[in-house]
């Protein structure tokens, strides 16, 4: 397994976040290095999505900043960008393409060169293997979950992922191979930032956890 | 970066074919308008003739505001939407993709079906190729400033009607000049100003609006 080094470290300073009349958090802090496994837990409501969406620079943060390698990411955009993998709530599945071409088009948009061959595989390792030609359409929400994750096999070398709840809508085989993916990409010694409510299996060097309160 | 543009591209036009009615629902909406009115107007040829670059214009204006609600929406809702802005392509770049395939499939086709619509008007054939060449120059500037307010009114409640209400007004210089190119030229004018005007126009929205829209969707998607 190839590792990566010299990982920048993601560094959330004092962040808040408000939504319209109500505070999410307030002061939440946190450093992440490479090789480290950050589990933001808490109920449904309480800001899990827009941290991660703060944390990926899709949303600014009321007050305070998220830095990469010591810089801003408002500022620093396309350059942080490139080494981040993010799968959101939303699967970016289009009902009209097949489970290849939706892959092939999510891959192709974060700059990551994938071949025909490596996407049919990366499809087979989330056990999608038969249906890489069938329209999304037809896919249970399960399996267009799974076409979206497909898309972490072939991101190896991006040093941040930040997943917002994975494991929705998957079964335990698919639980079980994600979780795989997440733990040897954490041991290449990537940084991976993750929402979930399962008690994840994940064997991590190290792992920081952040409980968001309901309020 | 050129890789993740074509790819765009190719999508939005491979998601046009697979989803053709979209497509056909704006060149028929466009059709059935300018048929209407000979049929409205009564068989006057001198008047027919007078009125022709106008109603072309006119329609090809609405069938083009008919087509911008689709423009992000979709990308939009199921997430897409997100994963370009996170994309390693500068988002204005993107955008200025979008726009062109988006006027490939909702422009192009009002552009090339027009001649064959205005001969219902009796319009003289001397002067199609300036009526060709000024919707050809004047629907992108329409897709252009339309990908701004598009962008402006995404995930909003009543988007289409704010939407037209946004982009109506700038719309208007564009229907002044495009309408005006055929005309003078059928005066004998010649519309070689206005077709230039209309130039300069695209080349100042092909540069400014993708930013611009850009901005939009970055503030909208918030």
């Amino acid at each position: 397994m190839e590792k990566i080094s010299g990982i920048p470290s993601l560094e959330a300073v004092d962040l808040r976040c408000t939504r319209g009349e109500r505070t999410l958090f307030d002061g939440l802090g946190f450093t992440l290095r490479g090789g480290e496994l950050l589990r933001v837990g808490g109920a449904n409501g309480s800001g899990k999505t827009s941290l991660l969406r703060i944390a990926c620079g899709l949303l600014e943060p009321t007050a305070g900043e998220v830095r990469w390698a010591g810089e801003n990411i408002r500022r620093l955009q396309e350059e942080f960008w490139r080494r981040l993998v993010y799968v959101g709530h939303a699967n970016a599945i289009k009902e009209d393409l097949s489970a290849a071409e939706n892959l092939h088009v999510a891959c192709t948009l974060a700059g990551v060169r994938a071949q025909p061959a490596q996407i049919g595989e990366a499809l087979a390792r989330l056990g999608l293997a038969g249906c890489e030609k069938l329209p999304a359409r037809v896919l249970s929400q399960g399996q267009r979950r799974r076409t979206a994750l497909a898309r972490l096999a072939l991101s190896d070398a991006m040093p941040l992922w930040i997943l917002d709840e994975p494991f929705a809508a998957l079964d335990a085989a698919a639980i079980d191979c994600v979780q795989r993916l997440i733990a040897e990409h954490v041991s290449r010694g990537a940084a991976v930032i993750l929402t979930t409510h399962l008690e994840a299996r994940i064997t991590a060097a190290a792992t920081l956890r952040i409980d968001l309160e309901a309020n | 970066m050129m890789a993740a543009l074509h790819c765009v591209i190719h999508r939005d036009l491979l998601l046009a074919v697979r989803r053709s009615s979209d497509v056909l629902t704006v060149l028929l909406f466009f059709v059935i308008v300018v048929s209407l009115f000979p049929l409205g107007v009564g068989p006057d040829p001198a008047l027919l003739r007078t009125i022709a670059p106008g109603v072309i214009w006119v329609a090809a204006l609405l069938a083009s505001m008919l087509a911008l609600n689709r423009m992000f929406a979709a990308d939009h809702a199921d997430g897409t939407l997100e994963q370009m802005l996170l994309g390693v392509t500068p988002l204005g770049m993107t955008v200025a993709a979008k726009v062109l395939a988006h006027w490939l499939v909702s422009g192009l086709p009002l552009v090339l079906i027009s001649p064959v619509l205005a001969l219902q008007f009796d319009f003289s054939q001397e002067f199609l190729g300036t009526l060709m060449l000024s919707l050809f120059l004047g629907t992108p500037v329409l897709s252009l400033i339309g990908a701004i307010g598009a962008a402006l009114t995404l995930g909003l409640r009543g988007a289409g009607a704010l939407l037209s209400l946004l982009v109506l007004p700038l719309y208007v210089p564009v229907l002044i000049i495009g309408a005006g190119a055929a005309e003078s030229a059928v005066s004998g004018l010649g519309g070689q100003a206005q077709l230039l005007l209309l130039g300069a126009l695209l080349v100042l929205a092909g540069a400014f609006a993708p930013w611009a829209a850009a901005v939009a969707l970055r503030i909208s998607t918030e």
